[in-house]
């Protein structure tokens, strides 16, 4: 990892990052400049059939994400962000691992060589993998005083058929406490946002958004850390309950602690205004 | 007793009719590749379910009408369609048993038997996201959530949250669309073809 040349990754935003959640992935782009990570948009990519799709159509949603691994070098490792979008991807990879016949036929109609050993990894793991010391050489702004409860979401460690691989818990923590914060425990952490139901049954989803709201409030969190885009807007959506904390995304409070000066044009499209927590905290002017 | 069965003491042994309803845990096993019959309901899936309160049967009572191969009750149950996915029971279980699996079996099954989803407006979400990745290979949320506002008949509902999402110009207006589409609509055809 650390020849220049490995520093190339590509990278498949997802529709969340690339829409609502645009502020996720402009902060994260902001951080990756600064450490000097160089994530290479797959060019043309599509939505990787989670959720949606995988509902109601199991055809429909491996080849939407097989797609998007035909797309990718083989020779560079592919950075997801969103733990849906990661889920998907691994998860079609190792099928058409077991399923070579399908993977053939995918192959011919595009044209192109689904990588069979592509390297699909999180945001996260790249930052873990480079080392703290980067990140340290690199910190601008200590977060020193900021309490906050960290929230995976359900995705990121859940799915059983990925639970003999790679594992996230922990790194959330493991980073931002590097760079001066402190993580709290005692919150729900992995508890399920609501997902879809937000769209279609918001008076199911409000009571329980309401309780992870309410349980990083009880141990004394100034805001929460989402690693999910969606949960972030779940969470800031439903949210009925006072008092309100301020969702942040992961990558804002990264890119922040990393110096970047654009977070005004990130933070305006919050539904609870974090600012005012931040000024006071003396991490933006 | 079915009286096809009574008769065919008399005649040559032909087919024998059975009904489906034997099969449903092996078609289950088969599609999800999870053992029903491991499940000895301790309910652990039901307590940690966060969305166990909107269900009309909890995780593992779903688990139990296909052990009792009860078809209809569990391919028309308001469960499967309010499971998310997210796990928590499969990864509570003690059998592990991964119970979002068999929900999802139980949706695709649901789906080619042509069994009404007892949650039609969830289902009409899922086919609205659908469509629009089809149209432009990306999501568009705001033509999803205005095209299910169509669906539902509920103008205001939501509307205060609709708005602000506006304000806060986290919905784009226009969609952003892939350049070779025609890579993966053939694929869709199928789909609404099968009545889904």
């Amino acid at each position: 990892m650390n020849q220049a040349a490995a520093q190339d990754f590509s990278y498949f935003p997802g529709c969340s990052m690339a829409s609502t959640a645009a502020e996720s992935n402009l902060s994260m782009m902001k951080a990756c400049k600064i450490l000097g990570l160089n994530l290479i948009e797959l060019e043309d990519w599509n939505c990787c059939g989670s959720s949606s799709a995988e509902c109601l159509d199991k055809n429909l949603s491996l080849a939407l994400a097989a797609r998007n691994l035909s797309l990718a070098r083989p020779d560079r490792p592919l950075v997801v962000m969103c733990p849906r979008c990661l889920h998907k991807l691994r998860y079609t990879q190792l099928l058409l691992k077991n399923e070579p016949k399908t993977r053939r036929r995918l192959e011919y109609r595009w044209g192109r060589a689904i990588p069979p050993n592509l390297e699909i990894v999180h945001f996260m793991e790249v930052l873990v993998r480079n080392g703290f010391p980067d990140l340290r050489a690199g910190k601008v702004r200590s977060l020193k005083g900021l309490k906050f409860a960290p929230y995976y979401g359900c995705t990121l460690f859940r799915p059983p058929i990925l639970s003999r691989r790679k594992y996230y818990q922990g790194e959330m923590e493991n980073i931002l406490t590097t760079l001066g914060a402190q993580a709290l425990v005692g919150a729900y952490t992995n508890r399920c946002c609501g997902s879809f139901l937000s769209a279609t049954n918001p008076e199911i989803v409000s009571p329980l958004v309401n309780e992870i709201v309410g349980s990083a409030v009880a141990v004394g969190a100034h805001c929460l850390v989402t690693a999910c885009a969606m949960c972030q807007l779940n969470l800031e959506i439903r949210c009925t309950a006072e008092p309100k904390i301020p969702i942040f995304h992961f990558s804002e409070i990264l890119a922040l602690a990393l110096g970047a000066t654009d977070y005004e044009d990130w933070f305006a499209r919050h539904l609870v205004d974090p600012r005012p927590l931040l000024q006071e905290l003396a991490l933006v002017a | 007793m079915n009286p096809s069965i009574s008769l065919a003491r008399d005649v040559e042994p032909a087919v024998v009719p059975v009904r489906p309803e034997r099969f449903l845990a092996e078609e289950i096993k088969e599609r999800s590749g999870e053992e029903v019959h491991r499940c000895y309901h301790c309910q652990s899936c039901a307590n940690g379910c966060p969305f166990v309160q909107a269900m009309d049967y909890t995780p593992n009572a779903v688990l139990r009408l296909v052990q009792y191969g009860m078809r209809q009750e569990a391919l028309g149950c308001r469960s499967i369609w309010i499971c998310v996915g997210c796990h928590s029971c499969s990864s509570q279980c003690p059998m592990a048993i991964d119970l979002a699996a068999i929900m999802g079996a139980l949706r695709y099954l649901a789906l080619e038997e042509g069994v009404p989803a007892a949650e039609p407006y969830i289902l009409g979400f899922h086919r609205e996201v659908v469509r629009s990745i089809e149209r432009y290979g990306r999501t568009h949320k705001l033509g999803i959530m205005l095209r299910y506002k169509v669906l539902t008949r509920r103008w205001f509902s939501d509307m205060d949250v609709g708005l602000k999402l506006l304000a806060k110009r986290k919905l784009d207006f226009k969609a952003s669309r892939i350049e070779a589409i025609g890579e993966i609509t053939p694929f869709f055809k199928p789909f609404w073809e099968a009545g889904k």
